[in-house]
């Protein structure tokens, strides 16, 4: 067995808004991701996964419990990932080229260098012929394409998700979904997926993490995901296998689903 | 008819530039033409309101005359607005900018900014005279405040409003804090200066030729006076025209390195 890559052992996370109670957002979390492995975590909303996934990255410091990636504990944040957030994180007042060069740049990579990574990742992406538009100038869908390219072109071996697709029409979230697998085939790099899609979750994954509702969101179930690769997420989710996996793991969705349901109504 | 029973496309009369600009001159000249005939028949009394046909030979004789002083009023004037407006930009910025990143110093100092910025600061005109004296500095000074404040609020707002994914992404992408501060903090500042740029610029004139107006010694605010004290409306109007003319050269000039710096952004925030 390969060395885990990611490796979360009895994390929690309780957040102190000023003039309010102290919410605990995470509980107890055990999760240890093999090198090259692709691990999606889906939940209901509130569960704490965006948060699982600023703790990895350092983004936010965890209340207790140990957090090791790549070999080293998680003090700070963490330049050696790639994190793909679900808002458009590009920055509006660059071009495709220049956010694709940022994090060269901000590596004193000489631009000679850096010129021609970043040609190849806007390439790769299908953006070729956009590279000097801005991003307003795109679609949501080749914003997210940019995204991918800005932080694949420093070559992190983890690549962190927070719902990356969850703001495409269907279509377009179908063909990036593809587009991510095949680019993950290529590099085999560790991927943690966060989504509140469990058939996105299933499609794309080596394995599944079900969440229980928040507040003290804790892992409640583990499902590897043994389908054939390489997949095409439109038409694996057709398979007999896939929905034997589905059923299982709605199951197990639905009942937090309707507990956080339940909890929102109650609290409002 | 004929064209577009053959498909083809008329531009809408509304969105015609041609059509736009003629008549855009129409309402100029129906303005100006109204404006001389009631003056010429009586309805406006030529010793108050003047007439056009007065005040372009007035503006053309300040041109020509012989030893004018109106080239010098006018780059004194400019001169002030200049000096305020950068004054004013410079300060705004730097404060906006620290009050936005800390939050204790925009806390402790909120409610006296707001008190100062309450203040309908062309008031401020005759203490700045007393204090500064009738030269260049109250004039400067009188704009630094009205500048001062429209950017110290743009840039506030616009750095503390800076959307968190983006420094979260930079900071994961590798960004040190003087990263962080080029590439996302100022962009965002520099972002609504230049939004603010006509309307502080605007500010930075009026200032000027309200305090050249209320006591100096050169200036075209100062021209204004003048006429005023020798009840000449035919040159109060003149300083006006002028006023207006060198608002709208300066506004021009603005909007080009406005739209110079907003390339990035979608046409509708233009």
């Amino acid at each position: 067995m390969t060395e885990a890559v990611i490796s979360l052992h009895g994390v929690s996370k309780v957040f102190h808004p000023p003039r309010q109670r102290p919410y605990v957002a995470l509980e107890g979390i055990d999760l240890d991701i093999q090198a090259g492995r692709f691990v999606s975590v889906v939940g209901p909303s509130g569960c704490g996964k965006s948060t699982l996934l600023a703790l990895v990255s350092g983004l936010l410091p965890a209340t207790s419990g140990q957090i090791v990636l790549s070999g080293r504990p998680v003090s700070a944040v963490r330049s050696d990932v790639g994190f793909i957030f679900q808002r458009d994180a590009l920055l509006p007042w660059r071009t495709v080229r220049e956010n694709v060069a940022l994090p060269l740049r901000f590596r004193g990579v000489p631009a000679t260098v850096a010129g021609s990574q970043v040609t190849e990742w806007i390439a790769r992406v299908g953006l070729s012929g956009f590279a000097d538009n801005y991003p307003h100038e795109l679609s949501g869908g080749m914003r997210k394409r940019a995204q991918l390219a800005q932080s694949l072109v420093n070559d992190p071996p983890v690549l962190l998700m927070d719902e990356p697709f969850s703001a495409l029409d269907v279509q377009t979230r179908n063909l990036m979904e593809n587009e991510l697998l095949e680019l993950w085939g290529a590099s085999r790099k560790t991927v943690l997926f966060i989504t509140h899609d469990l058939e996105e979750a299933i499609a794309l994954s080596d394995e599944l993490v079900v969440m229980t509702a928040g507040p003290a969101g804790t892992i409640k179930a583990r499902y590897p995901i043994d389908l054939p690769r390489p997949r095409s997420v439109t038409e694996i989710r057709f398979s007999p296998a896939f929905v034997a996996l589905y059923e299982r793991a709605w199951n197990d969705l639905r009942d937090e689903v309707l507990r956080s349901y339940q909890r929102s109504l109650s609290a409002s | 008819m004929t064209q577009s029973a053959i498909g083809v496309t008329r531009v809408p009369l509304s969105e015609r530039a041609g059509v736009i600009r003629s008549l855009q001159i129409l309402v100029m000249l129906g303005f100006v033409g109204t404006w001389e005939i009631l003056s010429q028949v009586g309805v406006l009394d030529k010793f108050y309101y003047s007439r056009p046909t007065l005040i372009v030979p007035t503006i053309a004789e300040w041109i020509t005359q012989p030893g004018t002083t109106l080239f010098r009023d006018i780059g004194v004037t400019l001169l002030e607005t200049v000096l305020g407006f950068a004054i004013g930009t410079l300060a705004g910025v730097a404060t906006g900018y620290a009050f936005a990143r800390n939050h204790l110093l925009g806390a402790a100092f909120d409610p006296l900014f707001s008190m100062f910025n309450a203040i309908p600061r062309l008031v401020l005109a005759p203490v700045f005279i007393l204090a500064f004296g009738i030269g260049l500095a109250s004039k400067v000074a009188l704009g630094v405040t009205l500048v001062y404040f429209i950017v110290f609020f743009a840039t506030f707002t616009a750095v503390r409003d800076v959307d968190p994914a983006f420094i979260d992404n930079v900071r994961i992408l590798g960004a040190r804090r003087r990263d962080v501060t080029f590439q996302v903090l100022l962009p965002a500042a520099l972002s609504a200066i230049v939004a603010s740029l006509r309307t502080s610029a605007g500010f930075a004139f009026a200032g000027a030729v309200v305090a050249e107006y209320i006591g100096s010694n050169e200036g075209v605010g100062r021209r204004i006076a003048v006429a005023e004290a020798f009840f000449d409306s035919t040159g109060v109007f003149s300083g006006i025209v002028l006023i207006a003319m060198l608002a709208l050269a300066l506004d021009g000039l603005l909007q080009l390195v406005e739209s110079r710096f907003s390339r990035w952004k979608p046409r509708r925030e233009r």
